[in-house]
């Protein structure tokens, strides 16, 4: 078990860097480049770098695949539930204006991050979950075969 | 900004363009998101159902002319996102959501017999979204959301059929390919926007439209048109682009066909409808020829050649798969007519055809129940084990050929007159033709439904209340829509109007009516 | 068809090309992965011919350059580029992504269940099921019946 040791050893100084950096990218998304799509692509990146270097094992107990399963359904959710509660407050679906009637500038930077938040969520489930599909895919041995 | 600050709080009425599509894309996502095998069924039926009953709300508004725009989080229209509601979409929304609702019931039994267990949540999830990208197809006014919604659509159809795989591994190669085709369908119809937003640099519909018609004649806009109607061609598999359909409906579970033979390809036709006559005018798509030189014969040859192929079928479900694309073509012929009764006969066609393929399709899935397949001699007999299944064969059978008296008579009714409002008269009793072909293999399967000995390795019980209730709504109600024709072909009609005007459209006509 | 022509239109010349090195990918190889390679290299024709179409000679990024109280100064004399294509783009490629990823994973059943990712292997299998199905269900028309 001690083979790549470097390897090992980068991969946890990166680990950290890789999703702080991914917070980052996803709340500086309403101010410059970056957002949800970004944030939510590097922070996948920590999880696949942490199961391509110390096995699928691994950061499946740190991210089992039921919760990257309920995370694509609840960023969707946050995103498009940001756009009913828009239209409780009596605005327009996705009309972030309303969350702050005085201040609409102010109103859109809280709408983006929240629906960014829901977009970061989903795309960090995506990403995971493909490459646990991909990865975890056991060849199907059938009743015959044994 | 201020001026909309001070705008009144949308009342629930308001929101209902929204609505319509935001209460199935919860669904989906809800459905995952609780993982229960048991809440999944009630949650997409109770979301189809409120979808069917906003569309009918949104439908009762438009229907006398005039159209209801809502602008997506608040942005005006020629920047924002735009969903626009007139007769001609409208009718669409109320067909996609009422097959969602019937079909759904029917699914619960059919699913259970032909997907594993465990992947039934996810199942229910994928209809929603699949339903969602199909209602937000057809609901939206601007040009790259159509797109958006389509791929939303076309990716969970392609898992949906996918799913067939438990019962035959085809449905995998079949699932493959369509996803390649209806892939580059879906990019054409990208790279025919791209051209349109560099020519005009907008992407609403009816902003397109006024800046295309200030363009005059113009190469780019042209190639966006040639693209556009390409990408639609291959998702509405119009004739030599049908090579995805037989075999996905094939192998897909039924529920999954019978849903998708209903709605799918007509969201697709009503796309075209859309692009061909209320962002490109009228005027540019007679001088480009495409209706009357590519559409016209194409759809002759989809009428006599998928007719002939289903003829020679040994298996019902891939008999009606090869008759929906000659259907089709009944659909694209009405368009080439270019006139006002050809285009009420394409969209009363996409109507009528929707639930008389929906109520077969069900059936077919009925029979798999019982049979375990449909080839015709292992169905062979079973309409008289099981009277109610064929019984509704033999009416949704006589509505796909247009018997009078059913849906299918009125469609074609229409698509004979908008014949000969052209002078074609030639082309009348071409349609009579394929007509008689579709009696042949209508007759086909009556023939090995009753007149042949039950097979006896097959269950010899009536299908469940679950799937006979849902069959003979839609093979009623093809009987019911050849009588009362108030609905279908008013909304038809007012479609056709709009659309022959072009975009600029229906505040006009409602005008122009009260005259 | 001057030089300054062709080089002109640059952006359209590479766009014609990897659409069309994309779908002769897509139709002529059959292998299942390198179909989805080539539909992958289509759709990013697409997206290239959208992006260079956002393109405003002497443009820069279209963000507000702000001062040090976070204001945005809004100066007339400095040219964007137009954002409204990458966005779209943006979702072109997040729709790409989800074809590829599953394309891929049918390709991974569909290996599971016939053991080839060749489609005249596939197809050949396909044919001997039909064939299979014809002789005991009497005959069909129509390709794989």
């Amino acid at each position: 078990m001690h083979h790549h040791l470097i390897l090992r050893v980068i991969t946890k100084l990166l680990v950290g860097t890789i999703i702080l950096f991914a917070f980052y990218v996803q709340f500086h998304g309403d101010f410059s480049p970056g957002g949800g799509f970004q944030a939510g692509v590097i922070m996948a990146v920590a999880f696949i770098l942490y199961g391509l270097v110390f096995g699928l094992n691994h950061v499946q107990r740190v991210l089992p695949p039921w919760v990257v399963h309920k995370m694509l359904a609840l960023g969707v959710l946050i995103y498009a539930g940001t756009g009913v509660w828009n239209m409780m407050l009596g605005g327009e679906f996705l009309n972030y204006n309303i969350f702050s009637p005085l201040h609409p500038s102010h109103g859109q930077h809280s709408g983006i991050l929240y629906v960014e938040l829901g977009v970061g969520i989903t795309v960090t489930g995506v990403m995971v979950a493909i490459y646990y599909a991909f990865a975890g895919r056991r060849p199907f041995i059938g009743d015959d075969d044994w | 900004m201020s001026a909309e600050l001070q705008s009144v709080a949308l009342s629930w009425q308001d929101q209902l363009p929204v609505l319509q599509i935001i209460i199935p894309f919860f669904a989906g996502p809800l459905i995952v998101l609780l993982g229960s095998r048991r809440l999944a069924w009630p949650m997409a039926f109770a979301a189809s159902v409120a979808a069917l009953v906003i569309a009918m709300m949104l439908l009762s508004r438009v229907i006398d002319g005039g159209f209801i725009s809502y602008h997506m989080g608040g942005w005006a229209p020629p920047i924002g996102i735009e969903y626009r509601i007139d007769a001609a979409n409208a009718l669409v929304l109320v067909l996609i959501a009422a097959i969602a609702v019937v079909v759904l019931p029917f699914a619960k039994v059919s699913i259970a017999a032909e997907v594993p267990r465990r992947h039934h949540a996810l199942f229910y999830a994928m209809f929603m979204l699949c339903f969602t990208g199909l209602m937000g197809v057809v609901i939206t006014g601007d040009a790259f959301n159509v797109f958006v919604f389509l791929e939303i659509s076309s990716l969970s159809t392609y898992v949906l059929v996918a799913k067939g795989a438990s019962k035959d591994k085809r449905a995998l190669t079949a699932a493959y390919d369509y996803l390649i085709m209806g892939t580059i369908g879906a990019t054409f119809f990208v790279i025919g926007l791209g051209f349109l937003y560099m020519a005009t640099g907008t992407l609403n519909m009816a902003d397109l439209a006024d800046r295309i018609a200030l363009l005059g004649p113009n190469r780019t806009v042209q190639a966006g048109f040639a693209f556009i109607v390409i990408g639609m061609a291959l998702k509405a598999a119009m004739f030599p682009l049908h090579h995805w359909l037989p075999n996905a409906y094939n192998y897909a579970p039924s529920a999954v066909t019978a849903f998708l033979a209903a709605t799918a390809t007509k969201a697709a036709v009503y796309v075209m409808l859309r692009f061909m006559f209320s962002v490109f005018q009228p005027e540019f798509v007679a001088d480009s020829g495409v209706a009357a030189y590519i559409i016209g014969p194409l759809a002759v040859l989809a009428m006599f050649v998928a007719s002939f192929i289903a003829v020679f079928q040994n298996n019902f479900k891939r008999m009606l798969a090869y008759s929906s694309i000659a259907q089709i073509g009944y659909m694209l012929l009405g368009i080439s007519f270019f006139n006002h009764n050809g285009l009420t006969a394409t969209m009363v066609h996409l109507f009528n055809h929707g639930i008389t393929k929906a109520a077969l399709f069900m059936a077919v899935g009925a029979l798999v129940l019982r049979t375990g397949t449909t080839f015709y001699d292992r169905i062979a007999g079973m309409g008289r084990v099981m009277p109610f299944t064929g019984a509704a064969v033999v009416v949704a059978g006589l509505s796909l050929i247009g018997v009078p008296g059913t849906a299918g008579f009125i469609s074609k009714w229409v698509l004979v007159q908008a014949a000969f409002d052209n002078g074609l008269w030639w082309m009348a009793l071409a349609i009579m033709a394929s007509s008689l072909l579709a009696v042949i293999y209508v007759w086909r399967v009556v023939e090995a439904l009753y007149l042949k000995a039950p097979n006896p390795e097959a269950v010899h019980k009536e299908a469940p209340l679950m799937m006979i209730v849902p069959i003979w709504i839609m093979a009623g109600s093809t009987v019911w829509f050849g009588f009362d024709t108030s609905l279908t072909l008013g909304a038809a009609e007012m479609a056709a109007t709009a659309l022959l005007n072009g975009s600029s459209g229906l505040a006009e006509i409602a005008t122009s009516a009260m005259q | 068809m001057t030089l300054d022509y062709i080089l002109g239109h640059m952006n359209y010349w590479f766009f014609v090309i990897l659409m069309m090195i994309g779908l002769y990918i897509v139709i002529s190889y059959g292998n299942l992965v390198k179909k989805i390679v080539g539909l992958n290299i289509f759709q990013a024709a697409v997206f290239m011919l959208y992006i260079s179409m956002g393109k405003i000679t002497g443009g820069t990024a279209p963000i507000f350059p702000t001062d040090l109280q976070g204001k945005i100064q809004i100066d007339p004399n400095i040219v964007y580029t137009n954002p409204v294509p990458h966005v779209l783009i943006l979702t072109a490629i997040v729709v790409g992504i989800a074809t590829t990823s599953l394309g891929l994973a049918l390709i991974v059943r569909i290996r599971e269940q016939y053991d080839s990712i060749e489609e005249q292997e596939i197809l050949d299998i396909d044919a001997a099921t039909a064939h299979a199905e014809n002789l005991a269900h009497g005959q069909a028309m129509g390709g794989r019946a």
